[in-house]
C-alpha cells in the first residue's frame, strides 16, 4: 500500500483490535472477515463492473465444497487447498462468464439466480459427494503454518484476516489500474467503451473471473475455519445476504463491503438470538430505508455529509 | 403408463393455471413500467392469509372468501405502489430489486409473527373436492375447478385487454410508454390500476394455492422463482406468453416430480436457464 491514506491504515489497524478487546468474539470476527471478502468480490462485479448478480453464492459454495473435499479425502494443509479452491471456483466463473456478460437487466438477474439455484440443487442431489442436506462433515484442518486452530478462534481470525487483506490489496490494485477504470466506464456506458478501444465483453469476463476466485477463497476459508460445509453455502439466501451487505455498506467503494459486513454480522449476532424470522424484518426495513434514503449506502452517505461540511 | 401420463398432464395443467394467476400481473406491470417487482408473491401471500383468516376464524365459506382475497391483494399492492414503488420507476434495476426484496423480507417476518411459521390450510367445500370421473379416469375435483377458473380468468383478461377502451390504453402503454403519454393517455393512472389488478389476481392465486401447495410465510420467496420464470420465459407484457409459459412450467414441473423425483427442482432451473440463453427476451417477448 504505497499510497495508503491515513484513514485506511487506521481501518486495518482496527481490524487487529479484536485480538485484544474481544478475545471471546474471535470466531465471529473470523466470520466477519470471510463475509467481508465475499462482499468485496461481489463489489468488484456489481459496484465496479455493473453486473447485478443474485447467484454469487455459487462461487462461495464451490470454494467451500472444494476445500472441504480436499481436507476430507486428500490432505489437510490449508493454504494449498485454499488456492486450489479459488482456482476451481475461478474456472467455473470463467466458464459461466461467457454466458453472463452477454445479458443485462432482468435476463441477467434471472440467469445468475438460475445458475445459483442449479448448483444448489445439484449439491443437494449429489448426496454421495457433498453429503446432501446434511452437509459435509468429518474432517478437520488442524493447523496453518504451524499454528494450531484453537477453540477461541485466534488462529482462525488471523488466517481469515490475512486472506482478506491479501485479496483486498489485489482488489485495490485492480480498481486503480487502467483495467479498473475501463470497468467503471463499461458500467456507465457499455456501448461507448468499445468505441474508444476497450473491449467490453472480455473486460467483464476478466472481472467476473476474478470475483469468482475471491468468492471461492472466501468459501474455502469458511470451510477451513469451521471444519464443516453446510448446504446453506450455496443457498439463495446467502446470495441475497451478501447483496444486502454490499448495498448497506455502499457498492462501488472498496470499503463498502467491509463496513457492511461488520455492521450486518454484529447486528445479526446481537439480534438473531430471538428468531431468525424476525431478524429478516429488520433487514427488510433496512433495505427499504437504504434504497429510499441512502442510495449509495452508509459510506456514500458519509462521504456526501463530509463534502457538505467542507 | 398412459393413464399416469394423462394424470400428469391434468395435474400439471391445473398447476400451470395457478402459476398463471400468480404471475400474469407481474408480467403486465413489468412490461409497462419496467419495474422489477420481486414482492409480487407477497401480494399472493396476503390473499392467502386473508382467506385462511376468513375461513377458519370467521367461518366464511371458501368461495365467498375468494373475492376478499382478490380485494386484499389489490389493496395492499395499491397501497405499496402509492407510498413506495412509484418513487422508484426511474431508478436502476438493482434499486428496484433491493427495495422489493426488502418488502418480501418484511412480509415474511410479519406473517410469521401473526400466523407462526406453520403450514396453514383453508378447506374448500366437500363438493368441490370430490373426484370427478371422466371416461373411466378419476380427476381431482379441485384441480378441475382450478383449470376452469384459470381458463375463465384468462378469457376475461383477454376480453378486457383486447375489447375495452381501458385495455387498449394498457396495451399502448406496454408497447410504447412515451408515445402513449404523448397521445394523452394517463399512463400513471393506467399503471396504478393495472398494478392493483395484478396484485388482486396474485391474491386470488395465493388463496387458490393453499389447497394445492399449502401456505406458510416462506411462500413469498419460494414461489417468486416460479413466477419470475413464467414472466421471463413468457416475455414481458404478454398475457398469451405468460399463459403458455405457465402451462409448460406447470406440466414440466409435475412431470419432473413424477418421473424424475431425484432431480428435484433441478430440471425446472435447467429449462429456465436454457430458454433464457436461447431467447433472453422470453418466448413471446417483443422487446
Amino acid at each position: 500500500m504505497a499510497n495508503a491514506k491515513p484513514l485506511e491504515v487506521a481501518f486495518w489497524l482496527c481490524t487487529l483490535l479484536p485480538f485484544v478487546l474481544a478475545p471471546n468474539y474471535l470466531s465471529l470476527a473470523s466470520q466477519i472477515a470471510i463475509t467481508a471478502l465475499f462482499a468485496l468480490s461481489l463489489d468488484l462485479i456489481l459496484g465496479y463492473a455493473g453486473i447485478v448478480s443474485l447467484g454469487h453464492a455459487a462461487f462461495f459454495g464451490v470454494g467451500a465444497y472444494t476445500a472441504g473435499l480436499i481436507a476430507k479425502h486428500y490432505w489437510t494443509e490449508p493454504i494449498s487447498a485454499l488456492l486450489i479452491s479459488g482456482l476451481i471456483s475461478g474456472i467455473l466463473g470463467y466458464a459461466s462468464s461467457h454466458v453472463i456478460v452477454r445479458f443485462r437487466h432482468l435476463a441477467l438477474i434471472m440467469l445468475t439466480m438460475g445458475f445459483g439455484l442449479l448448483l444448489a440443487e445439484a449439491a443437494n442431489s449429489a448426496h454421495a459427494l457433498t453429503g446432501g442436506a446434511d452437509g459435509l462433515q468429518g474432517f478437520r484442518v488442524p493447523e496453518v503454518l504451524g499454528f494450531k486452530f484453537d477453540m477461541f478462534g485466534r488462529t482462525a481470525y488471523a488466517y481469515s484476516l490475512a486472506v482478506l487483506f491479501v485479496c483486498f490489496l489485489i482488489c485495490r490494485r485492480v480498481i486503480h489500474s487502467p483495467f479498473g477504470l475501463a470497468l467503471r466506464g463499461i458500467r456507465e456506458n457499455a456501448i461507448r467503451m468499445p468505441a474508444i478501444g476497450a473491449p467490453s465483453l472480455s473486460h467483464l469476463r476478466k472481472a467476473y473471473t476474478i470475483a469468482a476466485v475471491m468468492a471461492g477463497l472466501a468459501g474455502a476459508a469458511l470451510t477451513q475455519t469451521t471444519s464443516t460445509v453446510s448446504i446453506d453455502v450455496l443457498s439463495f439466501g446467502r446470495s441475497a445476504d451478501v447483496l444486502v451487505i454490499l448495498i448497506l455498506g455502499g457498492a462501488g467503494r472498496l470499503y463498502g463491503g467491509l463496513i457492511g459486513a461488520v455492521i450486518y454480522m454484529v447486528a445479526r449476532d446481537q439480534f438473531s438470538g430471538v428468531n431468525p424470522q424476525y431478524w429478516y424484518f429488520w433487514i427488510g426495513l433496512l433495505l427499504v430505508a437504504v434504497v429510499m434514503f441512502l442510495p449509495n449506502g452508509i459510506l456514500g452517505g458519509l462521504s456526501a455529509l463530509h463534502k457538505k461540511r467542507q | 403408463m398412459l393413464s399416469s401420463l394423462a394424470g400428469v398432464l391434468f395435474d400439471g395443467f391445473a398447476y400451470g393455471m395457478l402459476l398463471f394467476l400468480l404471475s400474469v400481473g407481474l408480467s403486465v406491470t413489468l412490461g409497462m413500467m419496467n419495474f422489477v417487482n420481486l414482492a409480487h408473491c407477497s401480494f399472493a401471500m396476503v390473499g392467502g392469509y386473508a382467506t385462511v383468516t376468513l375461513v377458519n376464524r370467521f367461518g366464511w365459506p371458501f368461495l365467498a372468501a375468494l373475492p376478499m382475497a382478490f380485494l386484499a391483494g389489490a389493496t395492499i399492492s395499491l397501497f405499496l405502489e402509492r407510498i413506495l414503488f412509484k418513487r422508484l420507476y426511474r431508478a436502476s434495476d438493482l434499486d428496484q430489486c433491493l427495495l422489493t426484496i426488502g418488502v418480501v423480507f418484511i412480509s415474511i417476518a410479519v406473517f410469521a409473527w401473526f400466523y407462526t411459521t406453520e403450514q396453514q390450510s383453508a378447506r374448500p367445500p366437500e363438493w368441490l373436492r370430490a373426484p370427478v370421473s371422466v371416461g373411466g379416469m378419476n380427476f381431482a375435483g379441485y384441480r378441475l375447478f382450478l383449470i376452469v377458473f384459470g381458463l375463465v380468468t384468462t378469457a376475461s383478461l383477454f376480453w378486457f385487454l383486447e375489447r375495452t377502451n381501458f385495455g387498449a390504453k394498457i396495451r399502448a402503454a406496454v408497447d410504447n410508454q412515451r408515445m402513449a403519454r404523448g397521445l394523452g393517455i394517463d399512463v400513471d393512472r393506467a399503471f396504478m390500476l393495472t398494478f392493483a389488478l395484478g396484485g388482486g389476481l396474485a391474491g386470488l392465486g395465493g388463496a387458490l394455492a393453499i389447497e394445492v401447495v399449502g401456505l406458510d410465510p416462506t411462500f413469498a420467496l419460494a414461489y417468486l422463482v416460479y413466477v419470475l420464470i413464467v414472466v421471463a420465459v413468457g416475455g414481458l407484457g404478454s398475457i398469451g406468453g405468460s399463459f403458455a409459459a405457465a402451462v409448460v412450467l406447470g406440466i414440466s414441473d409435475m412431470a419432473g416430480k413424477y418421473y424424475f423425483p431425484w432431480l428435484g427442482a433441478f430440471l425446472i432451473y435447467l429449462v429456465m436457464v436454457a430458454l433464457l440463453m436461447w431467447r433472453p427476451l422470453g418466448l413471446f417477448g417483443k422487446r
